[in-house]
């Protein structure tokens, strides 16, 4: 039986999105910088989950399987761009595309 | 039951620590793998069978190959000047300081409430079915008409366009490119 207090599980998922957070602000390449999405994309369905868990319901995984379903698009698309970003520019870093126009 | 949730949330954040740290990209995805299967543990634990199984299917399955291909595809060097000027100490160590004091405050606030155990009831994947075809029916087919979009959106950004010059033009081009040199 599982007894772990609900307070344990919201920090861990917290713990988990200052992760993916700090991924996010330090890495400039773009892969990484999805990968941090991504972790925080799944924290925040866990909090879902948690919840459902906590109160016996099923609309906390009802509400994960359509988080799946944005995560599973935004990293589609993500990813077709990346493509697009580095067929012209040829580089990941993402502070060689702070400029709307081409520079050089 | 307790010491699985500890050691797979252990696995889990120490997995993604090397996730973002890491320096090459597959080894990188790799750790995140670990960290997908330690939370999909975690999930059945706390009792949802169904999406420790998506999260196993969707996100270590169709996600991360999805990255994996995008990575080999574009066969990549790492840089990492700009990262490493960032990781000097000296610029981050007083916000993370303070950071730290807040969650701190945070983690002493919690301590403090009552503690509220979860129910550990398992919600079988039949029930998350019947709910999400019917008072979430509405929800499944707005997801899935972004999935429609997404599809389309990937394709149309992902494509690469050919150009079409004609044989004409292209000496005219030559020529220009030759008086410019």
């Amino acid at each position: 039986m599982v007894t772990i207090p609900v307070e344990i599980q919201l920090l861990f998922a917290a713990l988990l999105f200052l992760m993916g957070l700090i991924g996010l602000l330090v890495r400039r390449n773009v892969i990484f910088i999805l990968m941090s999405i991504e972790i925080m994309f799944n924290s925040a369905g866990m909090v879902f989950v948690i919840a459902g868990s906590y109160w016996a319901q099923v609309d906390g995984q009802v509400m994960f399987i359509f988080m799946l379903t944005v995560t599973a698009a935004e990293v589609s698309v993500g990813l077709a761009l990346i493509l697009q970003m580095f067929h012209h520019f040829k580089t990941l870093d993402a502070d060689k595309l702070s400029n709307l126009k081409d520079t050089n | 039951m307790n010491t699985i949730f500890y050691i797979a949330a252990a696995v889990a954040l120490i997995s993604t620590g090397l996730a973002i740290t890491g320096r090459n990209a597959i080894h990188a995805l790799l750790f995140l793998i670990v960290s997908l299967l330690a939370i999909s543990i975690i999930f059945y634990i706390l009792g949802a069978p169904f999406i420790a199984a998506l999260e196993i299917i969707i996100y270590a399955g169709a996600v991360m190959v999805l990255f994996i291909f995008v990575i080999m595809m574009l066969n990549v060097g790492m840089e990492r000047e700009t990262e490493n000027r960032w990781l000097r100490p000296r610029m981050w160590i007083v916000p993370v300081i303070l950071s730290f004091i807040l969650l701190i405050d945070f983690i002493m606030m919690m301590k403090g409430m009552p503690h509220h155990a979860i129910s550990g009831r398992i919600i079988p994947p039949k029930q998350v079915g019947i709910s999400l075809f019917s008072t979430y029916l509405l929800g499944a087919e707005i997801a899935g008409m972004l999935l429609l979009a997404g599809i389309v959106g990937a394709y149309h950004l992902g494509r690469q366009k050919k150009k079409v010059i004609h044989r004409f033009l292209q000496n005219e081009d030559d020529e220009i490119n030759n008086t410019i040199q």
